[in-house]
C-alpha cells in the first residue's frame, strides 16, 4: 500500500480525533480524502508535526494523532528524547515510513536503508513503540487510541504519490478552524 | 527581588503556562525560575524550532506559551518563524540571551550577534533590548502587546542586562 491507501484506510479512525498532519502530499491526501475541522493540515516547516502534536497533547485532554514521515522524523530526530521524556497519554505518533521523501519526488531516505525509526524511538525511551505493515495499521492504531498510553507506530509501506491539487485554504483559516475543534 | 524572578512572575502574571527553552550560561537562573514554578509546563527543547513547534501546538490547545533560547537561534528558526508562527499568526514571546554584545568573552558569538537584529528586522519581528536592569520594567507591556498582536516578538537580553559574566 502506499501513504494515500493507507490515509484512506484509516480516515474513519482518525476523523473523531485531533490530527497534526505533516507537510506536503500528506496534508494534501488527508485534505482530499476526508477534511475536518479536527485537521491541522501543515503548509510548510518540515519536521514539526510531532513537535505541534506533543505541545497540543500536553495541554488538554483529547487524544492527538501526528501523522509523520520518516523524511520528517529524520529532519527533526530530536523530537523523540523529547517525546519520551514528557509524556502524553493522549499522543499517537504515527510515522507513515515508505522509506523515501515522498512529497519532492521519492528520493530515499535512511529509514529505508540501514536505520530503524522504531529501534531509534525505543533508544530514545518511548515506552510503547510498534512497527507494523500498511495493512495492519488500522486494528494497531485503534488499540493505541484505546489504551491511552503514548504509542509511536511506525507503519512500513511502499513509496509512491497520487497527483492532487496543493491546499488553498488561508493557514489562518486552518488554524482558526482547528483551534475552535479543539475547544469544542 | 532578582531579575529573573520579576521577569518570570511578568510570564505568570500574564497567563504563559507553557515554557520551551534551550539553555545558555546567561538564562541558567530564568531557566531554573521556570523549572520551579508550578504555574508553568517547562518542557525543554533539543533544538529551538522543535521547540516553537511545541509552543505552537500548546497555543492551538489553548495555552499561553514562550520560548526562551539563544541569539544563535535565529539563525536556526527563520523558516520556522516564516512558516509556522507567522504565516499561521501565532504569538510567541521569544525570551533571548544577546550573546555577542559587550563584555562578551567568546569571539565566536559576536559572528551572530553582528546578524540578530538584521535578521529579526527583515523578518519584521518586533524586537526590543534590554542593556539596563531597568529595562525589564517593559517586559508585561512587551507580553500584553505579543498577544494581542498574535505576532513573534523578540526580547534581547545582553550580558550587561545580566550584569556581566563576573569575573571578565
Ligand atoms: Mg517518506
Amino acid at each position: 500500500m502506499i501513504r494515500s491507501e493507507i490515509l484512506r484506510d484509516i480516515a474513519p479512525i482518525i476523523r473523531d480525533h485531533l490530527v497534526v498532519c505533516n507537510i506536503g502530499l500528506p496534508s494534501q491526501e488527508l485534505h482530499a480524502i476526508d477534511d475536518q475541522p479536527t485537521n491541522f493540515y501543515m503548509l510548510g516547516t518540515m519536521g514539526l508535526a510531532s513537535s505541534i502534536g506533543l505541545g497540543l497533547a500536553l495541554v488538554q485532554p483529547k487524544t492527538v494523532i501526528s501523522i509523520d514521515g520518516d523524511g520528517s522524523v529524520l529532519t527533526n530526530l530530536g523530537t523523540l528524547p523529547t517525546i519520551a521524556n514528557n509524556v502524553a497519554d493522549n499522543f499517537i505518533l504515527l510515522i507513515i515510513d515508505n522509506g523515501s521523501y515522498g512529497s519532492t519526488g521519492d528520493q530515499p531516505t535512511y529509514a529505508g536503508k540501514k536505520t530503524s525509526l522504531a529501534a531509534v524511538a525505543q533508544a530514545c525511551g518511548c515506552d510503547n513503540v510498534v512497527e507494523v505493515q500498511d495493512k495492519d495499521l488500522g486494528p494497531a492504531l485503534q488499540t493505541a487510541i484505546d489504551s491511552r498510553q503514548m504509542t509511536v507506530i511506525v507503519c512500513k509501506c511502499d513509496s509512491g504519490n497520487i497527483k492532487l491539487p496543493v491546499i488553498t485554504m488561508d493557514p489562518v483559516v486552518i488554524r482558526d478552524r482547528f483551534m475552535k475543534a479543539v475547544a469544542r | 527581588m532578582s531579575i529573573s524572578k520579576k521577569l518570570v512572575d511578568d510570564l505568570v502574571a500574564n497567563d504563559v503556562s507553557f515554557i520551551t527553552t534551550v539553555p545558555c550560561k546567561q538564562l541558567a537562573g530564568v531557566i531554573d525560575e521556570v523549572e520551579a514554578r508550578s504555574e508553568i509546563f517547562h518542557i525543554p527543547a533539543n533544538k529551538e524550532d522543535e521547540g516553537m513547534g511545541l509552543c505552537a501546538g500548546a497555543y492551538m490547545g489553548g495555552k499561553r506559551s514562550a520560548i526562551i533560547m539563544q541569539n544563535t537561534a535565529i539563525g536556526v528558526t527563520i523558516n520556522t518563524l516564516a512558516t509556522l508562527i507567522q504565516f499561521y499568526r501565532m504569538p510567541l514571546p521569544m525570551l533571548i540571551s544577546y550573546r555577542g554584545e559587550l563584555r562578551e568573552p567568546v569571539a565566536c558569538q559576536v559572528e551572530m550577534a553582528l546578524h540578530t537584529k538584521a535578521l529579526l528586522a527583515q523578518m519584521h519581528i518586533p524586537t526590543y533590548h534590554f542593556h539596563g536592569e531597568s529595562d525589564a520594567a517593559e517586559f508585561d507591556a512587551i507580553l500584553k502587546y505579543t498577544f494581542m498582536c498574535n505576532k513573534p516578538v523578540a526580547i534581547l537580553t545582553d550580558a550587561s542586562f545580566w550584569g556581566g559574566y563576573g569575573d571578565q
